[in-house]
């Protein structure tokens, strides 16, 4: 099978266009955070001039951000910097936006990578399921769950979840990425604590890690379960009705081998970007999840910059939050494009 | 089920009285189906209900939402206190029935306000095409880039705390998808004969979009809506949660979450009522969309089988 495209005129013009739309909505990604910027009700001289500052020194700091030139001059600088990598500084931290964003990565993507294990993991089965046994009680069951996945409120999923399991059964650990007494225990070499502490050989930590890890990270999984098993038991229904499923049954295949060996292999590309756009998605979840797990990633990383109008911080943030989905559409278009001779 | 069927276009824009009484019939048939679907009655009952405290709160609350007793606070569910009190000793259940007022506000805002738009956005940009749809096209999608919460986050922290703001972000988030839908309807009815009979009779392209094209587009703009309710709502809840939604002592559900949960270990009824009220409401929308889908949309139908 041929993998690539031939690079004919119009495959080059194709590419073209496309390249020129990802332009325009970067562009138009960075006139919103640039909007959202100004509108903050924080004055940014004020935050770092301080209250008592004279007023030569306001109009100093004034006159250096910029602020009295033209709103498109404004605009263009703030252009100029992102494309240099720079993102500003942290008014609340006061390190610069991308170092922050940078520590408090690793946390957020150890969360939201088993969460979605967790979530592909269960829902592609229980998908498969559903479709295999379409409107018998199986499917009903399977319907209700994704439903209530979806109507759930994740923040107080999370906080049931706490109550039940950390306070009243005790299984799992509380709050934080470990618990108060390792803290600090392991060199942060990759930021990534699992590994971090399985490096270092300290499986006290890696252990007391794994139990915190487990059930904020199946709560957030929870929302891209319900997700993934919709997708997956439609995908599937419109495999199990073709003809060649018929034909392998008639041949003599067994039921099971019909359903993975071939209705499934030929979902596998869907699932893929499904499975992909739903981990984007897990941003949206991790904003919340981390507030109640009082977990130090990307999202309350956020949610902190917004409750204190950190304005370099938020817009930054938003940013990112934007390039993700972007890169995360176009990566599933491609993939469909590669993989899928009918879309050529 | 049965499909419900659209009444002809002339039963709707004859004379007012007829349209009216057609109108009537048109939404009694759909509510007579949904009452007749199990999951999706639940729904319409949790909405009436919804409705009904909000209305009444006053007689059903047992005690002033907002009425501290310090001699009570913390109380476990009881007779007194179906669902305890809070840290100062108010009534949870009386909060809870007064924040459905806050709920529905919310609803209804956003819905009376992102629905005209994206049905606007998307009919015009499908009618007239050209580069007045790709930019109207490409702003959509930069909105959609983003998850609705982030957005909405960004919005408020941008206007500010607060339960109008909360609101407005809601709305500016949650128009592109109803755009994205309505241009959809308008490209393939763009082409439709009925419409250029309308056009070779010298009807207005307002006219025409306003006339022939938005009718068509509703059903599936209000199924859209409607499932895009129960987001509206956990985006809300969430907002107030985060401390950037409607301020305490509001009775809003999230906020009262947010509160519940400095003491939830101990007192799991601060957080277990408001949050299962905020479950109840927004599966209610998720199954009432689903019914609408099926009453109004038969196409649909066959991508869900």
């Amino acid at each position: 099978m041929r993998l690539t495209a031939p690079l004919t005129s119009a495959g080059l013009s194709a590419i073209a266009r496309q390249a020129g739309t990802i332009l325009v909505t970067l562009l138009g990604l960075l006139v919103l955070t640039f909007a959202i910027g100004r509108m903050m009700p924080v004055d940014p001289v004020r935050a770092i001039v301080g209250e008592e500052a004279d007023p030569a020194t306001y109009q100093q700091v004034y006159e250096e951000l910029g602020m009295d030139k033209p709103v498109y001059v404004q605009f263009a600088t703030y252009l100029g910097d992102v494309v240099r990598g720079d993102f500003g500084t942290s008014l609340r931290t006061g390190q610069p936006v991308a170092q922050d964003i940078l520590s408090v990565m690793p946390a957020t993507i150890e969360l939201a990578t088993f969460a979605i294990l967790f979530g592909a993991g269960i829902g592609i089965p229980l998908g498969v399921w559903a479709a295999v046994r379409k409107n018998k009680p199986t499917d009903h069951v399977v319907r209700v769950v994704t439903l209530l996945g979806h109507s759930m409120p994740i923040f107080w999923t999370g906080m049931i979840g706490l109550i039940v399991f950390y306070a009243w059964l005790g299984w799992v650990g509380g709050g934080g990425r470990v618990s108060d007494f390792y803290d600090g225990m392991v060199e942060p070499r990759t930021g990534f604590l699992l590994i971090d502490s399985a490096l270092a050989g300290d499986w006290d930590v890696f252990r007391d890690a794994v139990n915190h890890l487990v059930l904020p990270a199946s709560i957030l999984g929870l929302a891209s379960l319900a997700y993934i098993t919709r997708m997956t038991r439609s995908f599937m229904l419109d495999q199990l009705t073709q003809e060649y499923v018929t034909t392998a049954r008639v041949k003599g295949l067994s039921k099971t081998r019909t359903i993975w060996g071939h209705a499934f292999a030929n979902i596998r590309v869907q699932l893929v970007t499904i499975v992909a756009l739903a981990y984007g998605g897990l941003l949206e979840g991790a904003v919340l999840i981390e507030t109640v797990f009082s977990w130090p990633g990307f999202g309350q990383y956020m949610t902190n910059n917004m409750l204190t109008g950190d304005m370099n911080a938020v817009m930054t943030c938003v940013l990112l939050v934007g390039v993700i989905f972007i890169t995360l559409n176009l990566l599933s278009d491609l993939l469909y494009k590669v993989f899928d001779p009918r879309t050529r | 089920m049965t499909a419900v069927t659209l009444p002809p276009a002339s039963a709707r824009s004859s004379a007012r009285p007829s349209a009216l009484r057609a109108g009537a019939d048109y939404l009694g048939t759909v509510v007579r189906h949904l009452a007749g679907n199990p999951s999706s009655a639940f729904g319409l009952a949790v909405i009436v209900i919804l409705i009904v405290m909000a209305v009444f709160a006053p007689l059903i609350a047992p005690q002033d939402p907002y009425l501290q007793d310090l001699q009570a606070v913390l109380q476990p569910p009881s007779a007194a206190h179906f669902f305890g009190t809070d840290e100062v000793g108010r009534d949870v259940f009386s909060r809870i029935v007064y924040g459905s007022r806050i709920t529905l506000t919310i609803i209804a805002l956003v819905a009376v306000v992102v629905g005209p738009i994206g049905l606007a956005v998307g009919t015009l940009a499908g009618y007239f095409g050209g580069w007045f749809d790709t930019v109207l096209m490409r702003i959509t999608d930069i909105f959609l880039s983003f998850p609705g919460l982030i957005l909405s986050l960004a919005f408020v922290a941008a206007l500010g705390a607060g339960l109008e703001n909360a609101i407005v972000a809601i709305a500016l988030t949650s128009w592109p998808p109803i755009a994205r839908l309505a241009r959809a309807e308008t490209l393939t009815l763009r082409g439709a004969d009925y419409v250029a009979a309308a056009q070779l009779q010298g009807a207005s392209a307002a006219r025409i979009i306003w006339k022939q094209i938005v009718p068509m587009c509703l059903p599936s703009v209000l199924v859209r809506l409607t499932l895009s309710m129960a987001t509206v709502i956990l985006t809300a809840a969430g907002l107030g949660f985060l401390g950037l939604g409607a301020q305490p002592p509001l009775p809003e559900w999230g906020a009262m979450i947010a509160i519940g949960r400095r003491y939830m270990l101990e007192s799991w009824w601060l957080v277990a009522f408001p949050g299962g009220a905020i479950l109840c409401v927004s599966l209610a929308f998720n199954l009432i969309g689903d019914g609408l889908r099926d009453a109004l949309d038969p196409k649909q139908r066959k991508g869900r089988h």
